[in-house]
């Protein structure tokens, strides 16, 4: 009977039970990291170490957001690209001008 | 009935767009929320390469140098230093702890906000209600902590810090308290700048999106979403509030823990 391709079957009462197993790891994971940030923060002395664990927990983080919870792992591999792909180039940005900063504090 | 809607294909699918193909596999609205938040990375991207190259064209706070840390306009503060006050426990320091509040808030308001989403891909009408909402109040729980944070950043500690300028030739000593977009207590008065111009454009992400999030509660609630068939508003505002939130995890990361 129900041919129309975008409604679903259970048009009344009949709701599917939640799947909300994926959902709730990725935030017992974004959750871990968060605290673990904090252990680093007050425990390690300053240093290059340090920041890359830093920047390496961000990475891992943002990986899960936009992975799971805005569901880029699961689309189609062109639309993964196009959004990546920019966002190598603004890393290019943030190193060159890093070192820019860097070269006018000799400067200076 | 059922076998003309076997045949015949509706005027209008909203699975495809108008030419009836559908590029990379998303819907319209979808893949131009993509892009707009594509854009908006740029934006916020500017200001933190901004932050990175105006930090590193400053002097790096250094103990064998400048001993013990204390606020000063020769160096660039330490942030754990400067965000270490939570609301009712006047001068208890408490380094990181009320940002790292925010950001649970945070990142749990992008929990409900999936579990909106989700819901709604079973069409559950009560369910996206529900999580919509805790959603909007997670926004405004962080909107509120938002503006404490500021208050307290403006206003400054009850000590403040003396600064030395040239005023008509002559050095004078005087005491600063707070924050404003000249003058900081903290540290140079870029540090200032920068911490109002990145949370504030962040902070303005988060009102536009509790906003956004209030309509979709709303059009929830009358039952707009149930006789359009779908939840894809839902779907397309989520991917706005977890870019708020992702956001935030590179601020919480480049302005306050490194």
């Amino acid at each position: 009977m129900a041919e129309h391709t975008y409604h679903h079957d259970n048009e009344h009462g009949a709701v599917a039970e939640p799947q909300t197993k994926a959902i709730w790891r990725t935030f017992y994971i974004l959750a871990a990291i968060t605290a673990l940030e904090f252990l680093i923060a007050f425990t390690m002395p300053h240093g290059t170490l340090k920041i890359a664990i830093f920047v390496g927990m961000t990475i891992v983080k943002a990986f899960y957001i936009v992975g799971e919870f805005m569901h880029l792992k699961h689309e189609v591999k062109t639309l993964i690209w196009s959004i990546l792909l920019p966002c190598i180039f603004v890393v290019w940005l943030l190193l060159a001008l890093l070192m820019e900063g860097g070269a006018i504090f000799q400067a200076r | 009935m059922a076998a003309t809607a076997a045949t015949d294909a509706p005027a209008f699918d909203k699975k495809t767009w108008m030419g009836g193909v559908e590029p990379m596999k998303a819907s319209y609205g979808k893949l131009m929320m993509w892009f707009f938040l594509i854009s908006d990375t740029f934006t916020f991207s500017a200001l933190l390469v901004t932050y990175g190259l105006i930090r590193f064209s400053y002097p790096a706070y250094d103990p064998a140098i400048h001993g013990e840390f204390k606020f000063s306009q020769l160096y660039w503060p330490i942030p754990e230093k400067v965000y270490e006050a939570v609301p009712f426990l006047h001068g208890v320091e408490l380094p990181l702890v009320f940002v790292g509040i925010m950001t649970f808030i945070l990142i749990f308001s992008s929990v409900t906000m999936v579990l909106a989403v989700e819901a709604g891909h079973r069409r559950d009408q009560p369910a996206v209600e529900k999580y919509m909402l805790w959603t909007i109040v997670g926004g405004l729980t962080f909107l509120g902590s938002q503006a404490w944070e500021w208050s307290h950043f403006i206003h400054g500690t009850d000590e403040g810090t003396i600064i030395r300028e040239i005023v008509n030739g002559q050095w004078v000593e005087r005491t600063v308290f707070g924050a404003n977009l000249t003058e900081n207590q903290y540290g140079p008065p870029a540090f200032a700048d920068l911490f109002f111009f990145i949370t504030g454009f962040h902070g303005t992400h988060v009102l536009s999106g509790v906003v956004l999030n209030i309509l979709i509660f709303y059009r929830t609630a009358t039952g707009l979403y149930e006789r359009r068939g779908h939840y894809e508003m839902v779907e397309k505002v989520g991917l706005y509030w977890h870019f708020v939130d992702l956001v935030w995890v590179f601020v919480f990361t480049f302005f306050y823990l490194v």
